[in-house]
């Protein structure tokens, strides 16, 4: 009787190794490969000149010395996070803000489908588009200006593209804009999975909506938090499109709202695969390495738990 | 054991139809997996015309069609790698024997003609012809690019000798004589480093400045071309005129990248020496009279085609003059619209402080063609052609690149265009096609004038020094460009 129920769950272990077939093979083609070759490459000068192709030649880590000598990389890395944390600190706040109200039972806010839709709204609109408006919007005779100066706030149009605070201002607003409905989504989803016999229980004994809101919603949150801060961070790392098209490519004012992505970007104009290559692996590793901060610092209780 | 079976068919199938996708994309590499599926799809059609066509070859000679394609040893496609709609416009309207037949196919004779369009936003024309021309003698002979089209600010990438993907003119039969009446700068354009002429165009872009009459008569006291032109002859008067101009609340330019075209056009030797990329001393001359203009509020930093640089085409921008040739005038100046300047027939043309031009389209014939007779006879009709020349002039607005047509039509008084006041630019357009010089080109100009642009609008806000600015020109050089040092 055991032995026959062994060899059952034998059998069935190998159904299940054959239905993740289709997933491997599509992990190893799509990503283990492109990785492995993308760190492959990094070694190599391999680059177009108009339709020239100069390389591959193996140069070790030429590259790497490049991307850090030029002392850009820092520039970038900083302009990303600084762009990043602008726009995710109002972004949390307030996601965390309509949620609690959302799920807060004894607001009985009115509409809340309604409101729930508006605000997920703005990350439906292709992002390219988004930043299209907001170039519209704020150019030198654009709408904004045009009505600043009616309201007699300005005297002649301010140049938004061309001042490192507003640009890097704009930035952070529209992707804090286009990402605080997902975020309050998931914010949501955490916080109804909280048991409402702790919110009573708390009401009973007396305590304040700002007592229950940091003594029960947020430690109980704090997977779901450390979800959406370590998703963001990488997000944010991988921030291109806004500042691209915001800037016509070009990360000005000198380069002070130039991405890591968009540098990477620049380097495919050349086809140049051994210094995109290098680039990428960076990325990586700072990926790799801030998602492990930003993990060991809010969830340092349940890794002293686990040891 | 019925479960079993299911489980073994659902597994199989799921692995099955996964691998076979990743297999049809295995067996061809990517840059020939669309051109090797495209002759499937097309196999039936192709075979259907190219049974009759030998049988019908004795009377297709009879026919009086002048392409005569000898299609009995040359290809059935004629495939034309283009940006825009533009030059299948052209062929359709202008071309003998072209029949339409749907809106990226046509017809010349017994050939197919497959209009090939990629858009050049993101580069990505260019990122197409770096992928297909390459490899296009070995292609297919249905697939083989025949005839592409290009930019002057990127031509010398393609018609390069040692890239050798355009065919010289002379191994089509096409000699310099037969290209005597066009103007030499749009030789200069496609002309390799042996002296091979690679390509040649329809259109000569040569430029002007486009002046406000309403603020040359109220600044300058009057609006006659002559006047004018003897303010801004040179830039110091250029400059000069702008203070004028500033002090009656007109911007001089819209921007500073108007002048930068005519700045540009006019160096002394080329962006790119011995592998280090040098600013010459016009464009250095550029960055000087563009920050003190800039300072000075005569003209912005915005770029062009974006709302801050148009709203001058309207009474209300307040702009004196804009920089181009003869399309930007006819096509870009919203004359449509009653309320513009140009709707109101107020703009004046002048040569301006030196000469340029903007734009134009150069036809090369792709090496490894396999209609060398169709392609060389579309280049001959197109851009030698006197009455066809003259058609598209007077059809499409076009400045041809014909010095009899040119002249002709510039002592037409008939010719007088309304956006202008009436008057008649034919005979600048010739004089200034005359004027340029474009022997100092190089394959870097395309990425060496965007980034100086880029660069030097940091220093004209007051972001950066002229250094600074320098510096990160040199640095996005050396990105686009990994093989140049900078200075």
């Amino acid at each position: 009787m055991n032995k026959a129920k062994k060899g059952n769950m034998a059998r069935l272990n190998r159904w299940g190794y054959i239905f993740l077939i289709p997933f491997i093979v599509v992990f190893i083609i799509f990503q283990l490969i492109p990785l492995v070759n993308t760190i492959y490459n990094s070694f190599f000068e391999n680059y177009r000149s108009g339709l020239k192709q100069i390389g591959p030649n193996f140069i070790g880590l030429a590259n790497y010395a490049s991307l850090f000598t030029g002392g850009d990389l820092i520039q970038y890395f900083e302009n990303t996070m600084i762009m990043w944390v602008l726009g995710f600190i109002p972004q949390i706040v307030i996601s965390l803000l309509l949620s609690a109200w959302f799920t807060n039972p004894s607001l009985r806010l009115k509409g809340q489908r309604f409101f729930k839709t508006v605000i997920y709204l703005p990350n439906l609109i292709m992002t390219s588009a988004f930043a299209m408006l907001f170039f519209t919007l704020f150019a030198d005779s654009g709408p904004i200006n045009s009505m600043l100066m009616q309201a007699g706030i300005l005297s002649e149009p301010y140049s938004f593209m061309s001042h490192v605070g507003s640009v890097r201002g704009l930035v952070a607003f529209m992707n804090c804009l286009m990402w605080f409905g997902n975020t309050t989504i998931l914010l949501m989803a955490g916080m109804m999975g909280i048991s409402a016999d702790l919110y009573e229980a708390a009401e009973v004994d007396g305590a304040t909506p700002t007592q229950i809101f940091f003594k029960i919603t947020m430690p109980l949150l704090r997977p779901i938090f450390i979800y959406v801060m370590i998703t963001s961070l990488i997000g944010g790392l991988q921030m291109f499109d806004v500042p691209q098209i915001l800037t016509n490519g070009t990360g000005d004012p000198m380069r002070s709202s130039m991405t890591l992505i968009m540098y990477l970007n620049k380097h495919l104009y050349s086809k140049n695969y051994g210094m995109a290559g290098a680039l990428s692996v960076m990325l990586l590793i700072l990926t790799g390495v801030l998602s492990f901060i930003v993990f060991r610092v809010t969830a340092s209780d349940q890794v002293k738990k686990v040891r | 054991m019925r479960k079993k079976i299911v489980s073994i068919m659902v597994a199989s199938a799921m692995t099955a139809a996964m691998l076979a996708g990743c297999g049809g994309a295995a067996q061809a590499p990517a840059a020939e997996a669309p051109a090797a599926e495209t002759p499937a799809a097309e196999a039936p059609a192709a075979e259907t015309p190219a049974a009759p066509a030998e049988s019908a070859a004795p009377a297709e000679s009879a026919a009086p069609a002048e392409s005569a394609a000898p299609a009995g040893d040359e290809g059935s496609v004629l495939n034309i790698e283009v940006w825009n709609e533009e030059f299948k416009s052209r062929i359709t309207d202008h071309y003998p024997g072209y029949e339409k037949v749907d809106d990226t196919t046509g017809k010349i004779g017994e050939v197919k003609v497959n209009w090939i369009i990629t858009p050049s936003d993101d580069n990505a024309y260019q990122n197409n012809l770096d992928t297909v021309l390459p490899g296009n003698a070995d292609a297919a002979a249905d697939d083989k690019v025949d005839i592409f089209l290009v930019e002057a600010d990127y031509a010398l990438k393609y018609v390069d000798a040692d890239a050798n993907v355009a065919m010289p003119l002379k191994d089509l039969g096409i000699a310099d004589g037969d290209l005597s009446k066009q103007y030499q700068y749009t030789k200069d354009v496609v002309t390799d480093a042996n002296g091979d002429l690679r390509g040649a165009s329809w259109q000569a872009c040569s430029a002007g400045l486009i002046y406000n009459r309403e603020a040359a008569k109220e600044v300058l006291g009057s609006d006659d071309p002559a006047e004018v032109q003897k303010a801004v002859a040179d830039w110091k008067t250029f400059n000069e005129t702008a203070k004028k101009m500033a002090d009656k609340g007109y911007k001089m330019t819209s921007t500073v990248n108007d002048t930068y075209r005519v700045y540009s056009n006019n160096v002394s030797a080329p962006w790119v020496q011995d592998n280090a990329v040098v600013v010459d001393a016009n464009i250095a001359q550029w960055v000087e009279d563009s920050k003190a203009m800039v300072d000075a509020k005569e003209t912005t930093t915005a770029e062009l085609w974006s709302d801050d640089w148009s709203k001058g085409f309207y009474p209300d921008g307040k702009v004196f003059c804009y920089f181009g040739p003869a399309w930007l005038i006819n096509f870009s100046m919203h004359s449509d619209d009653a309320t513009s300047i140009a709707g109101q027939g107020g703009w004046g043309l002048v040569t301006g402080p030196q000469g340029f031009y903007w734009g134009g389209t150069w036809i090369c014939a792709a090496q490894g063609t396999d209609n060398p007779t169709l392609v060389k006879d579309i280049i001959l009709t197109m851009t030698t052609d006197d009455a066809v020349m003259e058609e598209i002039a007077v059809k499409d607005s076009d400045c041809v690149n014909n010095k009899d047509v040119l002249t002709k039509l510039a002592g037409d008084s008939s010719f007088g265009n309304a956006i202008l006041g009436g008057q008649n630019p034919y005979q600048m357009l010739a004089d200034g096609a005359e004027l340029v010089d474009m022997s100092n080109i190089s394959i870097y100009d395309q990425g060496c004038n965007e980034e100086f642009q880029a660069a030097m609008k940091n220093y004209f806000d007051g972001n950066a020094t002229y250094d600074e600015a320098l510096a990160q020109f040199n640095k996005a050089i050396v990105e686009k460009y990994p093989e140049l040092t900078a200075q």
